[in-house]
């Protein structure tokens, strides 16, 4: 598989159909890049013409913001909308909800208009499309997956079936936990909390989040955001479950099931 | 002793009126304190809004029990104004059931559906008591309500059974007489409910059930007054905030986050030094982020004021679930209280004379502050449309961009930023690894 950067289009004097957004974390974070690069795979195997920025891409600032740091925020922003209108970027495609929401909702005051759109949005209509077909009885059917709705994307930008249809295709059992959609529970991660402590309390909401997944009797906790994977893996682990419960990605999910 | 009557009603009815009118110009003064913010856009969203989370209480109906017995008080309170309206009319005028002649028949109907309207204010009032008071759900008995909150909440309970059972002694007092032919008062035809009491006063001499009419109509009307002073000193400000809060509710996804085009602009110019020629210089030193409720905007200041707490906000909240200091209900109880003696140095002073407090640290701590998930449990849960969210961000900014004041952790995160163009410290050379380890 050869992936190119939007540099090498440019180069050619071509532009992709899509860029795809990898984000900090699922450049950097080891298990984060596990979903990136099985996100790369869908989309090559798919034939989606695709592209990364490569080194070129830069924090989108949104730890910062929220963490309260205008300034560094603002700085990451306006460099980014300036390579990402220089390349003509139309379309971004990003497995970060994070990235999603500061990219759709917050560059435009900044002069970054773009169409923005999270994977499982995307992994969506390639499925209605027909480019994703799933094996024949995959690797979980008939088993029990839980999926964790990312504040991000569910609360912060009202996606909550798209991932649900999804999922579907693996012919599993989906089943729910008690906070679930627009109730559902933070994995503790946002708002800058990854880069720090939490706070004195009686317990960490990545355990309350864990215990509640691990309730639910799946064997497959779906998650759609690289913080929240984190999180809830080590929730998973606090419960001393992690050899029977495992947390992927959605495009990890459909990535081992193609055809 | 008519015109007695009326003369004490109208002096009566004039105080209430003007005390109230009073405390709603300082309540407007107040927030107005807050920092411009232009909310007049989409008129047509906003008016659903109204429609759905004001007068549908939409938000309410994620909860359908407890939805349903609000509805019941809500729309009891909003309808029986009508009632009181005739009331008002009564004692202005010295009549008695002033609305006979004007609707006829379909008079002892209205008044029936009053009624009925009534007993379920009273049922829903007493199961929301007991809830409160004896089965103590979690988010009725935290700490954010101890003293003066906690005891609000049962007055209100408690004075809308009082209200509704002296509209109810009335109104059988009155069927009563109707029934003895009495010429005071009017013949209506029987009221749903109270027509099946009144045999139970048939023991009363004329006197007393004229006592108990009497006294059921003053005790109502001037309770009535009462009440509408107490509201704007109580979290049941709510039942005429929540309009206008729903008016003004935001209209962008949860998720985004309000820009700073003062950062905006510097930045900007750090970036396109060449465009500082053409800008023109902002006036004066610009405040990031909030330290008091006169930094926040006028929609968190009303939203304080709209708070009924409910503590539904704290009851999803990740942090306050596991412990935290963090309850977004104290956010905005905090921010409604420092607003308030803000107000009250204002009353006294003038103008606002600087009493060393803050709405930071005085009210709200860091660590509250810095516990915040950003979640948006606390937005979507909140029926009357109010963001903590946005407050506690606000004040995060303060700390962060005014006072240099962050955990180490996110010192680092922010130099990692700045440096690495990532929150890790990571080279930026690595940044496409993955890619080319598929590549090979
Ligand atoms: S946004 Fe912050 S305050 Fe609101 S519920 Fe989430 S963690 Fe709590
Ligand atoms: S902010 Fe909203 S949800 Fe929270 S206590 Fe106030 S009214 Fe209830």
């Amino acid at each position: 598989m050869q992936i190119k950067t939007m540099a090498t289009y440019a180069a050619n004097g071509e532009t992709p159909e899509i860029l795809f957004w990898v984000g900090c974390a699922g450049s950097f974070d080891q298990r984060a890049q596990k979903i990136t690069k099985a996100f790369a795979t869908i989309l090559d195997k798919t034939g989606v013409q695709f592209a990364i920025l490569g080194k070129e891409e830069s924090c989108t600032g949104d730890p910062a913001r929220r963490a309260g740091n205008e300034f560094i925020f603002q700085m990451m922003a306006q460099n980014n909308i300036q390579l990402l209108n220089m390349y003509g970027v139309k379309k971004i495609v990003t497995a970060c909800p994070h990235c999603f929401n500061i990219l759709k909702n917050e560059y435009p005051a900044l002069g970054g208009n773009y169409e923005v759109i999270h994977h499982t949005t995307f992994l969506q209509s390639l499925i209605d499309e027909g480019k994703i077909r799933m094996k024949e009885g995959g690797a979980f059917k008939g088993k029990k997956i839980t999926y964790h709705d990312s504040c991000y994307l569910g609360r912060g930008n009202n996606i909550y079936e798209a991932p649900r249809k999804v999922l579907e295709t693996l012919d599993a059992e989906l089943v729910e936990m008690k906070r679930c959609r627009s109730k559902g529970l933070c994995c503790g991660a946002g708002g800058a909390q990854m880069f720090k402590e939490e706070e004195k309390g009686n317990t960490r909401i990545n355990f309350e989040r864990g215990r509640e997944a691990v309730d639910t009797g799946a064997s497959v906790i779906a998650a759609n955001c690289p913080f929240c994977m984190t999180m809830l893996t080590d929730g998973v682990k606090e419960t001393g479950k992690e050899d029977e419960v495992k947390v992927l990605d959605i495009a990890e999910l459909i990535a081992m099931n193609m055809e | 002793m008519r015109i007695v009557q009326e003369l004490l009603f109208i002096i009566a009815f004039s105080v209430a009126v003007y005390l109230f009118s009073t405390k709603v110009r300082q309540i407007r003064r107040n927030i107005l304190l807050g920092r411009d913010e232009d909310l007049n856009d989409h008129p047509d969203l906003r008016w659903k809004n109204v429609l759905l989370l004001a007068f549908g209480q939409k938000k309410m109906f994620r909860n359908p029990m407890v939805a349903v017995l609000h509805f019941f008080v809500y729309a009891g309170f909003i309808i029986i104004n009508l009632e009181i309206l005739e009331i008002i009319l009564d004692g202005i005028l010295g009549t008695h059931r002033v609305f006979v002649s004007v609707l006829g028949s379909l008079y002892p109907v209205l008044i029936g559906a009053f009624e009925v309207l009534a007993v379920l204010v009273i049922l829903g009032c007493a199961i929301f008591l007991i809830r409160r008071n004896i089965l103590k759900l979690r988010r009725f008995i935290s700490k954010d309500l101890d003293g003066w909150p906690r005891s609000d909440a049962n007055y209100i309970l408690i004075t809308e059974i009082v209200l509704m059972t002296l509209f109810l002694t009335m109104n059988t007092a009155d069927q009563q007489m109707q029934l003895r032919g009495s010429a005071h008062y009017v013949t209506t035809g029987p009221f749903l409910i109270t027509g099946s009491l009144a045999p139970l006063f048939s023991g009363l001499s004329d006197g007393t059930l004229v006592g108990l009419e009497r006294g059921g109509w003053w005790l109502h009307i001037l309770g009535v007054l009462a009440f509408l002073n107490y509201l704007p000193y109580s979290k049941h400000l709510h039942i005429i905030l929540a309009f206008p809060n729903a008016y003004f509710a935001s209209l962008e996804p949860m998720g985004e986050m309000e820009n700073m085009p003062a950062v905006q602009r510097e930045v900007q110019l750090m970036l396109q030094p060449e465009l500082a020629a053409s800008e023109p210089a902002p006036e004066g030193i610009p405040k990031f982020g909030a330290k008091d409720v006169s930094d926040l905007s006028w929609k968190n200041l009303l939203d304080a004021y709209s708070c009924t707490e409910c503590g539904r906000c704290s009851a999803a909240c990740p942090a306050n679930l596991t412990g935290k200091t963090l309850s977004p209900r104290k956010i905005m109880m905090d921010t409604r209280d420092r607003l308030e003696e803000v107000g009250r140095n204002i009353n006294a002073n003038g103008t606002f004379t600087d009493d060393g407090k803050t709405l930071l640290r005085n009210y709200i701590t860091e660590e509250e502050l810095r516990a915040c998930t950003t979640c948006n449990a606390c937005v979507q849960e909140c029926p009357v449309s109010i963001s903590p969210l946005d407050i506690i961000l606000q004040l995060r900014r303060h700390l962060v961009m005014e006072e240099s004041s962050a955990p180490t952790e996110w010192t680092g995160m922010f130099s990692n930023i700045e440096n690495n163009m990532a929150p890790w410290k990571f080279s930026m050379d690595d940044r496409d690894k993955w890619a080319e380890e598929m590549n090979q």
